[in-house]
């Protein structure tokens, strides 16, 4: 009989592993409450980082893996950043054979572009909507196989829980028809959860509107470990905005782009000042914490607010047309003002979780049977991501989760099958809790109620993080908690009902803001995109370990504890971008 | 300022499910500068009560990523069809009407079902046929960068479906496949390695409701948010089409 593996999101991960599955011979029932066409990988911009050398600059894979890990401030799993380096260049050369229309030289090569953290070229694009051809590729190679009968589709389907057996071995799930609001149980040999980031615990941000972390938040109520959640990375240039902040891509920057602010009314290249060997192109960490210095202590920030000038007017249109089009025109679009002639203002954004599920070398979490693929996963990052390094890992990852998805399936101790009657429970458990929620009739409102969670969360656990802060910040997330028992839905429809939805998916975006809350408050260095000054510095002999969180039944809080990691590969150094990198 | 706060009016076309009778709702918002339709939807979701102060539920509708890339939010706004995230207030004129794209079948409100778009997609076979996503050690054919660069534009088609909604010719009481999967499939039939099954394509769209239902309407130019030339492309395709069809009574 045919292997039978769920995938649970469709983005650049869950794309990748699904076609290593069916090459592999097995089938796939691929979850995603969206079509996956539109999954959140397509807001990629920049780039995807691999190795080609062909600009003359003897870039090396090793030099990759070295940036990647030096980037990440050594706490990255070393032997997977360097499985994931030297995948990186057979990655491109599929996404080619694919029919990615990459950007190109004259002479009809792929085109390379700098990127921060990084000395050489060494990203790939296609204009400035990389991980949008990235993902139609791939969906492109999906449909292919859908038409062969090895891919079932639940598309508008969301995900609710696993399903274990008595074991303990992760056997099936528990989903939903958005619109017909029906509530299923599927058995699975393996399932994969490739889900994204938590992007929505912080509200506004560059992710989209579907990235709110509840599948991940989801199975670690049901007990997966989390891996490093206090590292959230906020990208320094985003366009400020109510609904979302919009990401300006870094590739500005990798194109030329300068950031700036008025200081005795000349203006302040302060990244170029402060980091000579980098300038604008200093990891994302970095640059947020500058121009959050800039604006916040200093108080330079454009007219006295929050922004700071991201300048391209230097460069020649019909370049800038060439390499970044989409994006100029997406300012123009929601700024009204043209980045061709004048300077751009932005400001830093949540963008990116380099914690999440964690996860073996080969993708399996301690659940077994249970899988964790792409930005709801850990790996790959450490406390900080370097630009155009995300597109890889999703893929990279995939790669590596479909093929292990498959060899557990046929050899792992997966225990007792789940019988008709364990289907049933699972599926009425899910249901009982959910006619709960349709019945609810407090006061609050669940939009409303996540407004408050984004602004909390935004505020504290953000680029400075103080542990008084952090405390409070704590409090008024539990708060939060209570507070959600008290929402009254306004909408009690048997059909299409998005506030249902949206309310269960809230209580586990609660549950996620505590966990990373609350690994920040125990980490006391700084190191990454996390940043104490009270702790300013990194300690390696107390935290070059893995945070690891544990749910608490009883309290509904993260339980903290730190794991080693393997660091065999490159011996831990300071990490100073004023100055070139040495080895 | 001493003056009230500045209002948005909203009538939105209501619909409880895909047989229900359709009405609409007002509804005022806050207005704020760089607020879209979007934006506003949320604003509603916070406080679903009517522009007379009744309580109703919140518009369902479909959306992502707000950056105009995902193609979710499509709606028709005073009567055009765009994408809801970059339908900045201060471009429209009020009351803003929204209203569903009929053209598909209506889930819920301005939530419609596209599904027809992604099996189109299948009919023309868009993809490039691979033998695996393994290594080949060989590099796929160097392109011709103004070739890429256009092959580029056309792959910015995020399947929103304004084209569809545009075209005289796409309607319940029509067959006719559309101009996305049209401008798809010339992308594929471009591409060096893609092309070797040009003929596949070329002839999955001489069936019923292949390219010979396209009326020339060049509406979907017009409304492609992506700028995406495709009557240009449906006009060269036509020309592929017609050859194939040539050759293809030679060859019986």
């Amino acid at each position: 009989m045919k292997k039978k593996i769920i995938v649970v999101g469709g983005g650049l991960s869950g794309l990748m592993a699904t076609l290593k599955i069916c090459e592999a011979g097995g089938e796939v029932e691929l979850f995603s409450y969206c079509p996956v066409k539109r999954s959140h990988s397509l807001c990629a911009q920049g780039g995807m980082n691999a190795c080609m050398d062909t600009k003359g600059e003897n870039d090396t894979v090793y030099e990759h893996f070295d940036d990647t890990v030096y980037g990440g401030d050594f706490l990255a799993d070393q032997t997977a950043v360097q499985g994931m380096t030297d995948a990186a260049p057979k990655l491109i050369k599929m996404f080619d054979r694919m029919g990615v229309p990459f950007t190109r030289t004259a002479e009809g090569m792929l085109d390379l572009r700098n990127f921060g953290g990084q000395k050489n070229k060494r990203t790939l694009f296609s204009g400035s909507t990389t991980g949008q051809q990235l993902l139609y590729a791939l969906d492109e190679q999906v449909r292919a196989w859908e038409l062969k009968g090895a891919v079932k589709k639940y598309e508008f389907w969301e995900f609710i829980k696993i399903i274990k057996n008595k074991e303990g071995v992760c056997r099936g799930i528990v989903a939903q028809d958005m619109n017909a609001m029906e509530i299923r149980a599927f058995r699975a040999d393996t399932v994969i959860l490739a889900t994204g980031g938590p992007g929505m615990v912080f509200g506004r941000c560059t992710a989209s509107t579907i990235c709110n972390g509840s599948a991940v938040s989801a199975v670690y109520q049901q007990g997966a470990y989390i891996g490093n959640p206090e590292f959230i990375q906020i990208h320094p240039t985003a366009i400020p905005g109510s609904d979302k902040n919009r990401l300006m891509s870094e590739a500005c920057r990798g194109e030329g782009g300068r950031v700036w602010v008025y200081k005795d009314g000349k203006p302040w290249y302060f990244l170029e000042e402060m980091y000579p060997a980098y300038g604008n192109l200093v990891p994302r960490d970095v640059a947020s914490r500058a121009i959050y210095d800039v604006c916040v202590n200093q108080k330079l920030g454009i007219n006295g607010e929050n922004r700071v000038y991201l300048d391209l007017s230097h460069i020649p249109a019909e370049y800038l047309e060439r390499k970044l089009g989409g994006i100029l025109e997406m300012y123009s679009e929601f700024v009204g003002d043209d980045p061709r002639k004048v300077p751009m203002q932005i400001y830093p954004s949540v963008h990116y979780s380099m914690g999440g599920i964690w996860v073996d070398i080969k993708h399996n979490t301690n659940i077994p049977g249970l899988m964790a693929s792409g930005e709801c996963d850990y790996q790959y990052h450490g406390a900080n991501r370097l630009g155009a390094n995300s597109l890889l890992s999703a893929t990279y990852s995939g790669t590596v989760s479909g093929p292990e998805a498959m060899r557990w399936a046929k050899e792992g101790e997966r225990g007792s099958e789940l019988t008709d009657e364990d289907l049933k429970k699972a599926a009425d458990a899910c249901r009982a809790e959910y006619e709960a929620i349709l019945k609810m009739d407090g006061p609050e409102n669940a939009h409303q109620l996540h407004h408050e969670l984004g602004d909390v969360m935004n505020k504290y656990v953000t680029i400075e993080r103080v542990n008084k802060d952090l405390d409070y910040c704590f409090d008024e997330v539990k708060k939060i908690l209570k507070r959600w028992d008290n929402i009254g839905l306004t909408d009690r429809s048997s059909w299409s009902n998005q506030e249902a939805m949206f309310t269960r998916q809230l209580r586990n975006m609660i549950i996620y803001a505590l966990v990373v809350t609350k690994a920040a408050r125990m980490r006391d260095e700084s190191r990454g995109a996390h940043y104490k000054r009270e702790f300013p510095t990194r300690d390696d002999e107390r935290f070059m370990k893995t945070t690891i969180a544990e749910y608490d039944q009883a309290t509904e809080e993260p339980k903290i504890s730190y794991i080693d990691f393997d660091h065999s590969l490159v011996k831990p150094r300071a990490r100073n971008y004023a100055v070139a990198k040495k080895e | 300022m001493a003056e009230a706060k500045k209002k948005v009016h909203f009538i939105i076309e209501r619909q409880d499910g895909p047989n229900s009778k359709p009405y609409t709702e007002e509804f005022e918002v806050d207005y704020r500068p760089a607020l879209n339709v979007v934006a506003s939807l949320m604003e509603i979701q916070k406080n679903p009560v009517t522009k007379d102060g009744k309580k109703t539920t919140a518009p369902v509708w479909e959306c992502n990523c707000l950056e105009k890339v995902c193609g979710a939010c499509m709606m028709v706004i005073n009567g055009k069809a765009q994408q809801a995230c970059a339908a900045l207030i201060d471009h429209l004129e009020q009351p803003i009407r929204l209203a569903p794209a009929r053209t598909f079948p209506v889930i819920r409100d301005l939530a419609i079902d596209r599904t027809v778009m992604f099996e189109n997609l299948k009919r023309i076979q868009g993809w490039v046929k691979v033998d695996g996503s393994w290594e080949v050690h060989n590099d796929a054919p160097r392109q011709n960068p103004r070739t890429a660069a256009t092959a580029y534009e056309i792959s910015r088609c995020m399947t929103c479906g304004c084209c569809m909604e545009a075209c005289p010719n796409v309607n319940s009481g029509s067959d006719f496949i559309g101009p996305a999967a049209l401008g798809q499939t010339h992308l594929f039939n471009m591409h060096p390695i893609g092309e070797y099954f040009k003929e596949d394509r070329l002839n999955a769209l001489m069936d019923k409701g292949g390219i010979a239902s396209c009326g020339n309407s060049q509406n979907c130019v017009e409304a492609c948010p992506k700028e995406i030339k495709l009557t240009t492309y449906i006009a060269k395709l036509n020309r592929e089409v017609n050859k194939q069809a040539l050759k293809n009574m030679f060859n019986k």
